[in-house]
């Protein structure tokens, strides 16, 4: 082995970046749909949002010269998605998973749309902060450059599920979600409930798209987000409703995703296909695992449409 | 909505289709339609025509038609490789009236444009790609394609002279031939400088995933890589991704260089301006289409990006020359004795394959020096 490479460490060392680089987007949208979920609504479109996100972002960044305004308006962005999907649903018998899916194509394309003139420019990165800057080693420390919405992300899982526990809007949420009945003999009404939850979870998947354009990958193309906001819902659901379970989820799926990339750079080149279906093998695994014919999901919300 | 105005929902399905496709057209092109063309020729892309990649070479290629008297041009990007080419080619011939189309992504082939051939047998299509063969199919129809791996070939001359730790590495999409024949052009390009240089490539398993080849890029000069280049449908994230790490590069498709001024070295681009302006000329003097149509470097097919600001001084003489070689004709990539890195023999002592060879196109290994597998 020679000095400019690091051999086989650079598989750990991979999985852990790749863990810290690639799964920012997953843990913003995943906790944004926990939290919308939790309230007994599904919101499949977060997809389109996230997709938007990423161009609202890139191209406020772009005339501004600011990635934070370009994240602010991502959030915006977002929370406009979340709420038009919230109030469509509050009318009876509309299928919120329908108009998911149609927000989700909705919001992709009005993003092809708008980000068609900022395809060629380039925008202001969000900055990142060298936590490796202790390590002489530059691989390390390109691993360890974490970006502040890393951070915030981590924080905001666990300041979420210690709220659901432990405070009133978190238990209003909870008996929103768990039962509309209930909620509606506190006095609580559930179609309001919902509309923020849903908005909120919006706003948050749009950061998750200005992650992905204002800094990993880093710039704004039509296949920038290659369905990481479906698999962000579904990991939720793997995550059994739980904040915490998501940031962990999403760890999961970051770090499995930099397994086959790694992999092949330290010369182990067969069967590469196989370790890129290696996340979706471990969901499979654990999902199968976990079940049980005689009860439903643990955590589930009782009011989701999928559940019910 | 009264009884006599009731819309079945094939004939809906039908009229919207099309007005969203004339939409479409119209909005690009409002003046299109307002001349009386002589000729209408039409281009679908897979991706987004601005991908700093394959599509935005193609789009480079038809733009450069536009200034042509008498001529239109309709465009439709982001149709995907099923039943859609095959509406957007009807609307194309139907509403806008051309009389050639150009397909350009692999999978428009078949059964796409074949269905298309049979039922317009007055519209050309021609298909970029290697797949038209004149036994089994139309004679409207046929392919185009340029010999791009001689681009790569020069791409690792400039990557051989300036790579320090003797590695490079290559983000590739899928281990078909014409990427096979990129990876090992790209190899024995830097080997014609440095014998001891290897090629480490990362295949992502898709066109286009831009997180994926992000990783890829990272895993690469993790371990020492320090000049990449890629064969991907849109090198905008490796290129970025690669400068950002500190890497220099090579670019392909299109040229790159203002996503990194500074580590771009140079790249080989596709030229299909020079290609589609045969193509129209032939069609508007009312010339026979040729069916079979590929070039290289010496026709024009293929050029290379300027070189970039970091390539020194024994790296541009041998680019020159190697170039000036290639424009003369008979220079061969894949010459023995070369063995594959799995050690079997692929050419043996004073065998060599010229570009237009056509054991290449069925290309399956990776040549000795690369490190990675097809499988």
């Amino acid at each position: 082995m020679d000095a400019s490479g690091i051999g086989l460490w650079g598989v750990p060392l991979a999985i852990l970046g790749g863990a810290i680089r690639v799964s920012t987007p997953f843990i913003f949208v995943s906790l944004g749909e926990a939290i919308t979920e939790r309230s007994g609504r599904i919101n499949l479109g977060l997809e389109g949002t996230l997709v938007f996100g990423a161009m609202a972002a890139y191209a406020v960044a772009v005339i501004t010269g600011s990635p934070w305004l370009g994240l602010v308006a991502a959030a915006f962005a977002g929370l406009c998605f979340g709420l038009f999907h919230g109030w469509i649903c509050k009318f009876a018998r509309v299928n919120d998973i329908a108009i998911g899916i149609a927000l989700m194509q909705f919001g992709s394309g009005l993003a092809f749309f708008f980000g068609k003139p900022f395809i060629q420019p380039s925008a202001p990165d969000l900055p990142a902060i060298p936590l490796g800057a202790w390590s002489d080693i530059p691989q390390v420390q390109a691993a360890l450059d974490v970006n502040v919405l890393f951070l915030i992300g981590a924080a905001l899982a666990v300041f979420l599920w210690w709220a659901f526990r432990n405070t009133r809007a978190g238990l209003i949420v909870r008996v929103v979600g768990d039962s509309s009945d209930a909620a509606r003999a506190m006095g609580l009404n559930p179609n309001t409930v919902r509309l923020i939850a849903t908005g909120v979870g919006g706003a948050l998947a749009g950061i998750g798209g200005a992650y992905l354009s204002l800094y990993y990958p880093g710039s704004w193309t039509e296949r920038i987000s290659s369905g990481q906001g479906l698999m962000a819902v579904a990991l939720v659901i793997f995550a059994r409703w739980n904040p915490l379970g998501c940031f962990a989820a999403a760890l999961l799926f970051g770090g499995a995703g930099a397994l086959g990339p790694a992999l092949q750079s330290v010369g182990v080149t067969q069967g590469y296909y196989l370790f890129y279906a290696a996340p979706y093998i471990l969901t499979l695994v654990i999902m199968i695992a976990t079940s049980s014919p005689s009860r439903s999901l643990a955590g589930a919300p009782g009011e989701l449409s999928i559940t019910k | 909505m009264t009884a006599k105005f009731t819309l079945n929902r094939r004939e809906l399905l039908k009229t919207s289709a099309a007005g969203a496709a004339l939409g479409l057209a119209s909005a690009s092109f409002p003046i299109g339609r307002a001349f009386a063309a002589s000729a209408t020729v039409g281009f679908i892309y897979v991706g987004p025509k601005d991908d700093y990649g394959y599509n935005q070479a193609h789009a480079e290629g038809a733009a450069s038609l536009k200034g042509i008297e008498g001529l239109s041009i309709v465009e439709e990007e982001n149709v995907p490789e099923t039943v859609d080419v095959q509406k957007t080619m009807e609307s194309m011939i139907n509403l806008d009236g051309a009389s050639l189309i150009f397909p350009t992504s692999f999978g428009y082939f078949d059964p796409h444009m074949l269905a298309m051939c049979t039922k317009f047998p007055d519209v050309q299509f021609r298909h970029c790609g290697g797949m038209w063969n004149k036994d089994k199919h139309p004679k409207n129809a046929g392919s185009y394609f340029g010999y791009i791996g001689v681009g790569q070939y020069l791409n690792g001359v400039v990557a051989g002279h300036t790579t320090k730790t003797k590695k490079l590495g290559f983000v590739a999409a899928k281990p078909i031939p014409q990427v096979l024949l990129n990876i090992n052009s790209f190899l024995l390009g830097a080997r014609s400088v440095d014998p001891t240089i290897t090629c480490q490539v990362i295949f992502t398993g898709e066109w286009s995933l831009a997180v994926k080849e992000a990783e890829a890029t990272n895993a690469l000069v993790d371990q020492g890589v320090d000049v990449i280049t890629c064969h991907v449908d849109s090198p905008k994230v490796v290129v970025e991704t690669a400068a950002g790490r500190g890497a220099f590069v090579c670019g392909y498709h299109a040229n790159q260089s203002p996503l990194a001024p500074e580590k771009y070295l140079t790249g080989a681009e596709w030229n299909w301006a020079k290609v589609y302006k045969m193509f129209v000329d032939d069609l508007v003097a009312g010339n026979p289409l040729p069916n079979f149509t590929r070039g290289g470097l010496a026709d024009g097919f293929v050029k290379m990006s300027p070189l970039g600001p970091a390539v020194g001084e024994p790296a541009r003489k041998q680019f020159d020359a190697t170039l000036a070689e290639m424009m003369k004709g008979g220079f061969a990539v894949i010459k023995g004795p070369l063995n594959s890195n799995k050690g079997a023999v692929v050419a043996t002592a004073g065998q060599a394959f010229l570009e237009n060879a056509i054991e290449l196109e069925s290309m399956d290994y990776l040549v000795d020096g690369v490190v990675g597998s097809t499988a």
